[in-house]
């Protein structure tokens, strides 16, 4: 889709730049004159909201690095030293932390919308899979960022963590040795946690560039799922998608400042305010909500190699989606049966979440163990068979169609 | 750019082959340092040594704590209660089956020495909690009798024992098996 570019470079310097590295004929195709559906709603501002959260937490990360010291007799102060001695440390690091928290949430509500209008079916497979990648890497990332404060819950989570990789057969514990680089999380698990956690973030915003670039060959999804047929479909990127998705990011960014500024702890465990303790685990160990619909996997299967395997194919299922989903329609507006599986699906992940932040017992494993059937059963069962027996409503000839109703002639430039 | 096609191996290949190959050995070579590096390090290996404790001051029903490689390692000085109950029980039944006289030496059943760290998912379980008065881990709720015995709950493995000898009537270290 990229590529016919009008861009004219005018000036003299821009036309001698042009001729030797055409950057600016790229960023005017890519996100200039580039064309997007017309139809696209809000839904579809969370792109450019998670481009953004990678850029906060970036930022603030690098400055916090500049104030934390990787060493487990050091960490905890320079956290507490990071919220009550640096300048603006306490603002920087309610950023980064509650900014984890809205980037997770930002990409769940990016996936339901990827999985609500069909967004992983066929051309979109790569672009897809570069997405479930990419979440694997901020789960990764994620982990290792709460483990630097040194508290009770990051030591926890660390043992609790690299514990899965006890679970395989033969070479599980000496990997969890080696993991550790001792014989329990300690210093040298500290100190590489730092480092991946710098690394990472990069690695996710090399890994974002692909899956914008994936995104430029095939297109857009819109909420029909019908293509883009004539120029009447679309509209340039500038304006139109710049200023929605700025209007967006606006009201995304007063969520998030509510909770820096009046709930910046709402999200946290008060645990993490204890510093970590080898010789004493707390009562109730949870991870953050992000990760809490898996952990309710992890616990529902009372088996430990089964637990840590359903947890990983949760995660990684995702990845089949465009090969699992057997329907060639893809938005989910044409879709009544999958529409209703599909919300309850929703609703499974949520009451996951729920009951992983629950203690393990009686009524609540029963529970997680149903939605968990429910999880894999939509996705393994479910979408295969509902692609070949449901019938769907009929498509749209066109987007603008959708938009303009029958027979209507679009008017020459956008609503 | 010609291409010189020839049905017969040229010493020109042979070239390529053998420089590709040093370079991927060369490559290759370069993982035992990269995946080394995150092993345990010798000083963290000699700070694993043996440690020694006192078992008088440590009453009858009582549980402690020590700490060995990192690890904490319970050592339980189990009442005739606590004994009778791990021996009576159908041990062949259990999860990871194992009689009483497995999991402690000979002469001494009073004492019980385990890796106080849950099978599960290395969380440390709390001493005289749960159904059979041994331990109870908060974080998925595995219990474990007064054995160590895991007899309830996701993990799969009764706490493990640490290696130790008795070096006098109430003294033990952890660390060194009898038999070494």
């Amino acid at each position: 889709m990229s590529g016919h570019s009008t861009y004219q470079p005018q000036s003299p310097f821009m036309q001698w730049l042009e001729k030797r590295l055409p950057i600016a004929s790229l960023v005017h195709s890519s996100f200039i004159a580039y064309p997007t559906p017309r139809n696209l709603n809000y839904w579809w501002t969370f792109g450019g909201i998670l481009t953004f959260m990678l850029g906060v937490q970036i930022i603030t990360g690098i400055v916090l690095a500049m104030h934390y010291t990787p060493n487990v007799d050091l960490a905890f102060n320079s956290v507490e030293g990071i919220m009550r001695d640096v300048n603006y440390g306490w603002l920087l690091r309610y950023i980064h932390a509650n900014g984890a928290s809205f980037f997770f949430l930002a990409v769940y509500v990016h996936i339901a919308r990827g999985m609500y209008y069909g967004s992983y079916k066929e051309p979109r497979e790569v672009l897809w899979i570069l997405g479930v990648i990419l979440y694997l890497l901020m789960v990764a990332t994620g982990f290792m960022g709460y483990v630097l404060p040194w508290g009770q819950m990051s030591f926890w989570a660390a043992t609790v963590i690299t514990n899965l990789f006890s679970a395989i057969p033969a070479v599980g514990n000496p990997i969890v040795t080696w993991l550790w680089g001792g014989f329990a999380v300690g210093n040298p698990t500290l100190n590489r946690f730092y480092s991946l956690h710098y690394l990472l973030p990069f690695v996710i915003a090399g890994v974002v560039m692909l899956h914008i670039w994936a995104l430029h060959v095939v297109g857009q999804n819109n909420p029909t799922g019908v293509e883009p047929k004539s120029e009447k479909d679309t509209v340039a990127f500038t304006p139109y998608a710049t200023v929605k998705d700025a209007f967006f990011i606006g009201l995304f960014c007063i969520l998030f400042a509510y909770f820096i500024f009046y709930i910046p702890n709402y999200l946290g465990h008060s645990d993490n305010y204890i510093p970590a303790n080898p010789g004493q685990t707390p009562t109730h160990i949870v991870p953050e909500w992000y990760y809490l619909p898996f952990y309710a996997i992890l616990r529902a299967i009372p088996n430990k190699l089964a637990g840590v395997c359903a947890l990983g194919l949760a995660i990684i299922s995702l990845a089949f989606l465009p090969w699992l989903d057997t329907s060639r329609v893809r938005s989910a507006n044409y879709r009544p049966l999958f529409r209703q599986f599909l919300f309850l699906f929703f609703i499974t992940v949520i009451g996951l979440g729920y009951l992983g932040s629950q203690e393990p017992t009686g009524g609540y494993v029963i529970a997680a163990r149903i939605l968990t059937v429910y999880y894999f059963g939509f996705i393994w069962v479910i979408l295969p068979v509902l692609g070949l027996v449901e019938t769907t409503k009929p498509l749209p000839k066109s987007i603008s169609e959708s938009v303009l109703g029958n027979g209507v002639s679009a008017p020459a430039s956008g609503a | 750019m010609t291409a010189i096609v020839s049905a017969e191996p040229t010493r020109r290949d042979f070239l390529f082959i053998a420089t590709a190959t040093v370079g991927a050995v060369g490559a290759a070579a370069m993982l035992v340092p990269l995946v080394g590096q995150m092993n345990p390090d010798e000083s963290t290996i000699a700070a694993g040594a043996p440690v020694e404790v006192d078992l008088a001051p440590i009453q009858p029903g009582q549980i402690i704590q020590v700490f060995w490689r990192s690890k904490p390692v319970f050592i339980f000085n189990r009442t005739a209660n606590d004994i009778k109950a791990a021996q009576d029980v159908d041990w062949q039944t259990l999860r990871d089956p194992q009689p009483d006289s497995a999991r402690v030496q000979a002469g001494h059943e009073q004492w019980l020495v385990v890796i106080g760290i849950c099978t599960h998912l290395g969380c440390i379980p709390l001493p005289h909690q749960g159904n059979f008065d041994g331990w109870f881990c908060p974080c998925h709720g595995s219990q474990y009798d007064s054995s160590g015995r895991i007899r309830q709950g996701p993990a799969p493995l009764n706490l493990p024992l640490p290696p130790y000898q008795f070096i006098s009537g109430t003294k033990i270290r952890i660390g060194e098996s009898s038999q070494a």
